[in-house]
């Protein structure tokens, strides 16, 4: 299994397509900090207007952390658009290529093909959140430097001491692997039933945008159904900037994220072993 | 005697949809055949190799492999299978060596870096072994497909048309790499192909499939009479010819007239025979043409099918 993977991630990263992610994050988090530097203090003081009434704030609150803190809300679109470019082309790539007549006539079982290839969209997922993680966490410290973060929540705005952050942004990082997970395993699961990568994109990305409209439109119909559907906790991440932690919440969206990430592999691994191998 | 069952297919069926592709087809490839695989497009042939390699899912029946249930024993029994299925592809974006490393790495077997290299010298590869495959011509790609088949050294080797796309001489080098694999290195052959010159010429045993059933199985010595050719004759003035033909004892080895031309059966020494009975008859012949055997007896039995 370990070489499989191995194989799978070394194809994974010969590909142009796999750094386009890379590049992008890159880009957006370079355009969030260059009009952060600019136009940040003046965010800072529209959001906290209605305090500065009563509260003094001191120190360096445009920092890093702020900056990561507002980066990570990019999760919601723009990154699941970048994992779905490499997620939907690991089984749609290997029949739209040919490969899988070379592929599956070796002696490794179906179970492993499609186990090394979830393994690896998970790995990659990983690793581009690691990266916006880099950039965003790091790069920013290093831009603008540490200190408290505040975070600017719907009816509230919570200031932790900088000595309270950093486990916050690595658990809301690892948070995001899982909820990224999702967006790779749905993807995955198109692409193992098509011959080209463009459907499971489109596809993946339609039910994102759709389950994101669902979710945010307040319709009495739609309240039976949002509990199910897993954009609702992919933006679990931010109950790390809470005070205090709701762990039972916590646990309850990375219940339902696992559900899904672990029943779309099943039903991929279920259809894929019984699939005719035609292209 | 015959020696090991290598490929024992029974009562094998494969139902896409409405389409019987293979129906009820039951064969065996005994060790070291070269095992001609024919059949019109659409025979089944393909859908067979396929399920023979475990890439479609038969609707029922059985293969053995080695003596061995493939669906039971699928990944040990492809450790022994080296294969091209119809046009062999490759990841485009590396390199011919680096295609065969991960193919390699996924046989389960020991492919040395030596070994690759000797795979790839084998089928002239040797010089472009750093290219990205995407930069191959087809004939090119027709020989890595080659090469990957032949890595893991297996025992059977299943070649659905492996000279597609070849030039004349590549198509050759094929044909007797096929008879010195068979011959010199005791593999066992299962070559699927629409050149009946290419499996009648390397050859031992030979299925015709059509409409995804069997219509014969056998030797290929025993199945075409080698010792006997079908030779269609030209003359001049072809109702005298037909009238003398028929007054002599070369009425009983002819198969059929038409269009002017008359078709016999004979032996390699009856033909010059039967030109200086015509030339001695005054008849001025204007071709002999040996038709070539596996061709004509292909073309009765498909059409008799039909």
């Amino acid at each position: 299994m370990l070489t499989l993977v191995q194989i799978e991630l070394y194809k994974i990263f010969k590909k142009w397509r796999t750094y386009i992610g890379f590049i992008a994050i890159a880009i957006i988090v370079v355009i969030i900090q260059t009009a952060i530097s600019y136009e940040g203090s003046r965010t800072l003081n529209s959001a906290t207007r209605g305090l500065q009434d009563s509260f003094v704030f001191v120190g360096n609150l445009l920092n890093g952390y702020f900056v990561s803190n507002i980066i990570l809300n990019s999760l919601y679109v723009h990154i699941p658009f970048l994992i779905t470019l490499v997620a939907g082309d690991l089984m749609a790539g290997e029949a739209s290529a040919g490969t899988y007549r070379v592929l599956i006539t070796r002696p490794v079982t179906r179970f492993s093909i499609v186990t090394a290839k979830f393994i690896a969209g998970v790995i990659y997922t990983a690793i581009l959140i690691i990266w916006l993680a880099m950039l965003s966490l790091g790069l920013g410290t290093i831009l603008f430097g540490s200190g408290e973060l505040i975070s600017l929540q719907s009816n509230a705005i919570v200031v932790f001491a900088s000595n309270d952050v950093l486990w916050r942004f690595l658990l809301a990082y690892g948070f995001a692997i899982v909820s990224m997970s999702v967006v790779t395993v749905i993807a995955f699961f198109f692409s193992s039933l098509v011959e080209n990568s463009i459907g499971p994109i489109i596809t993946t990305m339609a039910i994102i945008i759709i389950f994101i409209i669902i979710s945010h439109i307040d319709v009495s119909a739609f309240q039976t159904i949002k509990p199910y559907l897993f954009t609702n906790y992919m933006d679990g991440w931010k109950s790390f900037f809470n005070k205090p932690l709701d762990y039972s919440s916590m646990w309850d969206s990375l219940l339902v994220l696992g559900i899904h990430i672990f029943g779309l592999y099943g039903l991929t691994l279920f259809l894929f072993k019984r699939k005719d191998i035609l292209t | 005697m015959q020696s090991e069952k290598i490929v024992e297919i029974d009562n094998l069926s494969k139902q896409f949809k409405e389409v019987k592709a293979v129906d009820g087809l039951s064969l065996s490839v005994y060790r070291g055949d070269v095992f001609g695989f024919l059949g019109p497009n659409g025979a089944g042939k393909s859908t067979t190799i396929r399920m023979l390699l475990s890439l479609v899912v038969p609707t029922e029946g059985e293969i053995k492999l080695f003596g061995r249930s493939l669906k039971k024993n699928r990944v040990s029994i492809l450790k022994n299978i080296g294969a091209i299925v119809e046009k062999p592809d490759f990841y485009g974006y590396l390199s011919a060596y680096k295609n065969l490393e991960i193919l390699g790495r996924l046989s389960q077997t020991d492919v040395s870096k030596k070994r690759i290299m000797e795979v790839l010298e084998f089928v002239g590869l040797e010089k472009r072994y750093k290219s990205k495959v995407k930069t191959f011509s087809h004939g090119m790609n027709q020989r890595l497909g080659l090469a990957q088949a032949l890595l893991h050294d297996p025992d059977l080797i299943i070649l659905d048309e492996p000279t597609t796309g070849l030039d004349p001489q590549g198509m050759k080098e094929i044909r007797e790499l096929i008879i010195h694999l068979s011959k010199n290195e005791d593999k066992t052959i299962l070559l699927s192909s629409h050149i009946l010159s290419e499996v009648e010429i390397v050859a031992t045993r030979m299925i015709i499939l059509n409409k995804g059933k069997k219509v014969v199985e056998g030797g290929v010595d025993e199945l075409l009479n080698r010792d006997e050719l079908k030779v269609t004759v030209e003359a001049e003035n072809a109702s005298d010819t037909e009238r003398i033909i028929k007054e002599s004892k070369w009425s009983d080895k002819l198969s059929s007239i038409a269009n002017n031309k008359m078709v016999f059966t004979l032996r390699q020494n009856e033909i010059s025979e039967l030109n200086k009975y015509l030339v001695d008859k005054g008849i001025n012949v204007n071709a002999l043409i040996p038709t070539r055997s596996l061709e004509g007896y292909f073309l009765e039995i498909t059409d008799k099918e039909s």
